[in-house]
């Protein structure tokens, strides 16, 4: 033996504190939980994947964020992700549409259009989406405040063009409770909050019933600071929260649970992140039939988009992102995804240029095309390491969901602050650890070079944009039936303050020109708005 | 730091840009260090910002903004800070802040610009510095 072998190895732990052992057999597997839990690809618990034949049959969904400046402009760029091959879209708001403001509103001034484009009514939403199939090409909402709205546009506008919107597809991200941890664009206090979701899904469930009017979000609570095993067990009491909530409100778990999806985020080391996804599977699986009883089992599918984290990027030596990126796509196909979106290289600076957005996709095109990742339905499973780290997640995240529960549930935590808290406190730590080179990143505090200016296009702004946004938006309030408006905003008032579902009544608003700002009015004089506890 | 009044510190974060994580470590390392600082919290406007700032008597200003819409939202806390007459604050912007918009930020009266990835302990130092 050489004196190397002899000494003993430093211990390694991964970011869920689960130790690493320098080598795995299959007794591991078996003192962590045994095997029974592997199961095939399409039979519950789902650890290997929620279909039989997954990215054989199909590749998953490719969807990158995308959308700036004025309708016409995201228009443009969806065309162009298109022409590229890019399966889905996902839709980015400007903060103003975010937070329920009109592009006029004195609170908009010097962001509309920035991160998103600018939506103020339907018409908006008709030039977006102009010539694009909705029957081929599903899309995904990233809306949360002012979700109920932007749902029933959507709605609105496909029937228009004469869709049937009980064949529909589509998802709205919709996920409030995360918007209180992480990212931001509350509006209401959280009770109303989550009755408007339970709107949502309730009208879904009934008009429109192939739409996924949720996507629970680890992601963003992920990128706020929490490590893997959080991201899976908050996203989960979260759903659960909604679950609730609507079981409540007398709908059977079998009328929407299928429809409930989830994002998640993917940064950090490879194997922890495909056992976190396969133990998440599993447990939600077994969460959905044991607690709820469900009979369907497309109930107990974690059907999701595991995407790139920006959390993982780095502004430092910015072309090792595109690397980051591979990695980070190889992750999610390991780890049975249905969607995928990669941050691209230059988002640590600004809005994806047109060529970054495409090194993204053709990063995925190039694992479905030449890397053989679509041949055989989840290739690491049996691993000893990932099927023991599998078990071992699993655990975990259960334990810290009991963890939650036992504090009084998810909702009264967050509403208090506390989740909040702890997530940023941890947020810290991870810093002070990169700081101290307990953490490695590369480029930030090892191989670190002294950088010229970055070779990054910026995103041009174009301070025009509000004034030419503005315009529009008062051209079609000139143009519209403003009894008709007028009326309608009414009828969203008074169901609102009835209790009843203001999905219908939102709607009618939305066909009648009615603008975000105006019908978000009606629902904050009924639910008022957030105020944010600081904790630290 | 160990005679006499902590420096008191005011962390915003302006307009309607929600990401606080990079507010939030930066308030807890200022703490860390010594300082006394407050946190406004999310989609806070200028004139909210500038009131504060003025009812707290802090020292140094803080702003963290990722979203882009620095360039706006400074211009109008400069005409504020110059109306209640705090131009001679500690004036501090960080967050995501291309290069090129570091000298009219300047030019307002900014400080000092930290960009993502600004060790803490380089604010800390700036601010000791700064403030004595």
């Amino acid at each position: 033996m050489s004196e190397r072998d002899q000494t003993e190895p430093r211990p390694v732990f991964n970011e869920s504190g689960l130790e690493i052992k320098p080598v795995y057999t299959a007794q591991d597997i078996e003192q962590t939980g045994g095997s029974d839990g592997i199961g095939n690809p399409g039979e519950f618990p789902f650890t290997r994947g929620i279909h039989n034949l997954m990215y054989r049959k199909r590749p998953w969904t490719m969807r990158q964020y995308a959308g700036f400046g004025t309708p016409e402009e995201t228009n443009e760029r969806f065309r162009y992700l298109i022409a590229n091959g890019q399966t889905g879209l996902n839709v980015a708001f400007d903060l103003p549409t975010q937070v329920g403001l009109n592009s006029d509103d004195v609170l908009a001034q010097g962001e509309v259009g920035r991160v998103g484009m600018a939506v103020d009514t339907i018409e908006d939403f008709e030039i977006a989406f102009d010539g694009i199939d909705l029957d081929k090409i599903t899309v995904s909402l990233t809306i949360n405040g002012a979700a109920a709205i932007l749902i029933a546009m959507y709605f609105a506008m496909a029937e228009k063009r004469g869709y049937d919107v009980r064949k529909l597809r589509g998802t709205a991200q919709n996920d409030i409770l995360k918007e209180f941890i992480g990212r931001g664009t509350w509006i209401f206090p959280v009770e109303p909050s989550i009755k408007l979701v339970g709107d949502t899904i309730l009208y879904c469930a009934e008009h429109a019933p192939l739409y996924s009017p949720v996507s629970v979000c680890g992601y963003h609570i992920r990128e706020s600071g929490a490590n893997p095993v959080q991201e899976m067990a908050y996203a989960f009491c979260i759903a659960k929260a909604y679950i609730d909530h609507v079981l409540q409100r007398g709908l059977k778990i079998d009328d929407f649970a299928s429809r409930l999806s989830f994002n998640f985020d993917i940064h950090g080391n490879l194997f922890e992140q495909v056992a976190k996804f396969r133990a998440g599977r599993r447990l939600w699986a077994r969460i959905l039939k044991e607690q709820y009883h469900t009979q369907n089992p497309r109930s107990t599918w974690l059907r999701m988009i595991a995407g790139g984290g920006g959390g993982g990027l780095t502004i430092e030596q910015p072309e090792n992102n595109i690397v980051r990126g591979a990695y980070y796509a190889l992750i999610s196909a390991l780890s049975g995804t249905q969607t995928m979106a990669l941050c691209s290289f230059d988002e640590a600076y600004t809005i994806p240029s047109e060529k970054a957005a495409r090194i993204s996709l053709r990063t995925m095109q190039v694992l479905i095309e030449e890397m053989g990742l679509c041949d055989t339905v989840d290739p690491l499973a049996g691993s000893y390491y990932v099927e023991t780290l599998t078990n071992q997640m699993e655990e975990k995240i259960r334990a810290a969901m009991d963890e939650v529960d036992a504090q009084g549930g998810i909702v009264q935590a967050v509403a208090e602050g506390h989740i909040q808290s702890a997530v940023s406190k941890q947020a810290f730590e991870n810093l002070r650890k990169l700081e101290r080179g307990e953490v490695r990143k590369v480029g930030v505090n090892c191989y670190q070079m002294k950088e010229e200016d970055p070779q990054v296009e910026f995103h041009p702004f174009d301070e025009g944009i509000c004034a030419e946004q503005v315009k529009c938006l008062d051209r079609v309030r000139s143009q519209r039936d403003n009894a008709r408006a007028e009326s309608v905003l009414q009828t969203v008032l008074a169901d609102a303050k009835a209790g009843r579902n203001v999905m219908p009544a939102v709607i009618e608003a939305v066909k009648a020109y009615a603008t975000v700002g105006e019908i978000t009015s009606c629902l904050v004089e009924v639910f008022g708005r957030y105020d944010e506890p600081v904790r630290f | 730091m160990n005679s006499g009044k902590k420096t008191r510190i005011l962390v915003a974060k302006p307009g309607l840009d929600g990401h606080d994580v990079g507010a939030k470590i930066v308030v807890r390392a200022l703490m860390e260090a010594g300082f006394d600082v407050i946190y406004t919290g999310l989609r806070k406007s200028p004139e909210q910002i500038v009131r504060t700032a003025c009812d707290e008597d802090v020292s140094v200003l803080g702003l963290s903004v990722l979203s882009g819409s620095h360039m706006p939202i400074c211009r109008r806390i400069k005409d504020l800070l110059h109306e209640h007459g705090l131009s001679d604050i500690l004036w501090l912007v960080g967050g995501n802040v291309p290069q090129k918009d570091h000298d009219e930020l300047k030019s307002l009266g900014v400080d000092a610009v930290f960009a993502v990835g600004t060790p803490t302990q380089v604010m800390v130092d700036f601010i000791r510095e700064r403030v004595s």
